[in-house]
């Protein structure tokens, strides 16, 4: 029994319109998505803008409704749960990908970290303040920087206390919505560091949804590929990296700039085959709607979506 | 090859905060040569695009000193109307946001056609024969359908491409780019800036690209400019840059980046963050505070750049005894007990 498991989730939106505002279409932003994450393990989400990621993580932690489909944690449903048991949920937690905008300006670091304390443990003052004051130490900022705003701290610090907040309740898993997209690669460096760290220490799984390749191949240990809410590919980084197998994965990765300026020419030369592979290709890899087909094993941990052959 | 179509002599920008003038840009000299790519690299903060806007004379409220070289006359605090006639003819600028840099209001022929009729061309056809080629020139399928789209109606990636193609709508000699592609997706992005790079190819024009992303750097350019503090700290040709990077600034930050060819399990930091543009180290190795393991001797009182091979310049002397709080200087780990 895998520690997460996400069977054929679904998440349709309606399309309003017309006089009484009926539903006119479902805009299908994940359909049909199944994965699943080992404990103590990080799982990376990847795709464009638009593919459906972020929707998966949030549908998961029940920010989204789930049109269909199933999510077990820890072997129990946990799917559209309601208020009354909604308990499970503090075993998972969100980081979010703009800590400009995810942290409420009004608040005080205290009251923005002990918010998830306060709506599941009944601490006291002092107990409470103890509690923000070591979580604080342990993403690394000042404790008696408590009663600070958030305009005081610099975009790294700020995704820092973000993440004091997310580990507050001492979560299982925790949904990383690109936690690094908005700061600049040294603040970025420190949050992939400390995330890993934080892992080691806490026993965290993750699930970690970003664009970025580069990131993705840092952090994971197992990696989906998603192309308009469905999945492409999915394996090891291992088996994503060095074989990609669908003609999208490819792209991807041959996308990824070089860091090393003397491969420029062969680089760009292997990015237009890719390209005119993935122009010339693109009817055998993709249906009629454009969307991608079901996935095919090709090894043990290794899926692609390949149209069933015959 | 060598042909400078802009040549910067220190140049100062400065803004305004209360009472006193701060420079973002603070003493910056470079040229850019014809079919040369030159990048500028540095984290948000250090004054990339406040350089960039200098150039254009895009602040509203700033003070520029010393010389912008481009068409054998200085640019800075030229008057508008002579600025104008610079401005979206010999000068192109690609903006970071293309959203925001578009007119939501006008369609994009419209928009492209808008510039070419400012500096003279007149008959309504030729322009519009001209949008429908400058669209087609940057990629974007079915022009004659697009030409009367509004920007909502295209994607990121296509709404950028018509920012390009009406910043080269006048052929400029000079294109500045500001994060072209930071607001786009990865797949897109490399085709952007394939397309940057082929039209730098065709025109024979410079181009400044200014960027936080090393591995865009590695792919783009010709020459790369390192900025910290409103400073360049490093300036070398792209090879030299990343085979034999010296400034500690820049080996900190190539060495921050996780890349997807190599395993590296923890990535360097670099301590502190860039000082708010009033608190600036103005005396002194402005990096000299990010790196405080290295003794205050090894950094010059008033950081020069030097010459280190021809074409290549480092500033202040602290690269000589740099080396990152793990390691020794020969790059051996410290072996962590």
């Amino acid at each position: 029994m895998s520690y997460l498991e996400v069977k054929d989730l679904k998440v349709h939106f309606p399309v309003k319109g017309g006089l009484f505002g009926r539903t006119l279409a479902h805009i299908k932003a994940v359909d049909g998505v199944n994965f699943s994450i080992e404990k103590g393990k990080t799982y990376g989400l990847v795709g464009e803008s638009g593919s459906g990621k972020t929707t998966t993580g949030r549908a998961i932690i029940g920010l989204n409704k789930i049109t269909s489909g199933q999510v077990f944690f820890e072997g129990q449903d946990i799917t559209n749960l309601n208020k009354a048991n909604k308990d499970i949920r503090r075993d998972i937690q969100m980081i979010f990908q703009d800590p400009y905008s995810s942290l409420n300006p009004k608040k005080r670091v205290i009251d923005i970290i002990s918010e998830p304390l306060r709506n599941y443990e009944k601490l006291t003052k002092g107990e409470e303040t103890k509690r923000v004051q070591e979580l604080l130490e342990l993403v690394g900022l000042n404790p008696e920087s408590i009663l600070k705003y958030p305009h005081e701290f610099s975009g790294g610090q700020r995704q820092r206390i973000g993440i004091a907040r997310a580990i507050a309740l001492k979560p299982k898993l925790i949904i990383a919505d690109e936690p690094v997209s908005a700061l600049d690669v040294s603040v970025q460096a420190q949050v992939l560091n400390f995330m890993k760290e934080i892992q080691k220490e806490l026993g965290l799984t993750y699930l970690f949804i970003s664009h970025d390749l580069g990131v993705i191949k840092h952090m994971c240990d197992q990696i989906g590929i998603m192309y308009k809410g469905r999945y492409v590919e999915s394996g090891t980084k291992e088996d994503i990296f060095n074989h990609p197998q669908h003609i999208y994965t490819k792209r991807l990765v041959a996308a990824i700039p070089d860091m090393n300026p003397r491969n420029r020419q062969q680089h760009l030369q292997f990015r237009q085959e890719v390209k005119n592979e993935y122009e010339q290709a693109y009817n055998q890899y993709f249906d009629d709607e454009g969307l991608a087909f079901q996935l095919q094993p090709v090894s043990d941990t290794h899926l692609v979506a390949l149209p069933e052959k015959g | 090859m060598s042909e400078p179509i802009l040549k910067i002599d220190n140049l100062r920008t400065s803004f305004r905060i209360k009472d006193d003038y701060y420079p973002a840009v603070d003493g910056v000299s470079l040229t850019v040569n014809k079919n040369e790519l030159l990048a500028i690299v540095g984290e948000s903060g250090c004054g990339k695009s406040a350089l960039a806007f200098s150039i254009m004379n895009l602040h509203s409220r700033a003070k520029i000193e010393g010389n912008i070289n481009f068409k054998g006359q200085n640019i800075v605090n030229l008057p508008t109307s002579k600025l104008n006639k610079l401005r979206g003819k010999d000068m192109g600028m690609i903006f970071q946001d293309p959203l925001t840099a578009l007119n939501p209001l006008m369609i994009i022929g419209e928009q492209i056609g808008e510039i070419l009729l400012i500096h003279g061309t007149n008959s309504a056809e030729k322009r519009k024969e001209r949008v429908l080629e400058l669209l087609n020139k940057v990629g974007i399928p079915r022009p004659e359908h697009v030409f009367n789209q509004f920007p909502h109606e295209l994607s990121g990636g296509m709404r950028q491409r018509v920012v390009i193609a009406m910043a080269i709508a006048n052929n400029p000699e000079l294109l500045i780019a500001d994060e072209p592609t930071t607001a786009l997706d990865v797949t897109i992005q490399s085709q952007i800036l394939d397309l940057i790079k082929e039209l730098k190819e065709e025109s024979g024009a410079g181009v400044i690209l200014i960027t936080h992303d090393l591995g865009v750097v590695a792919e783009m350019a010709d020459r790369v400019a390192v900025m910290y503090a409103g400073q360049i700290v490093e300036i070398a040709d792209v090879y030299t840059l990343f085979e034999n990077p010296l400034h500690p600034y820049t080996r900190s930050l190539l060495n921050s980046v996780p890349t997807a060819n190599e395993e590296q399990s923890t990535l360097h930091v670099i301590q502190g963050v860039v000082p708010a543009l009033q608190n600036l180290p103005r005396e002194g190795c402005r990096f000299g505070a990010r790196i405080p393991w290295i003794a205050d001797s090894a950094h010059e009182k008033n950081p020069q750049l030097h010459e280190v091979s021809p074409g290549h310049f480092v500033r202040c002397t602290c690269y000589k005894d740099f080396h990152f709080p793990d390691r020794d200087k020969e790059g051996n780990r410290h072996v962590v007990s």
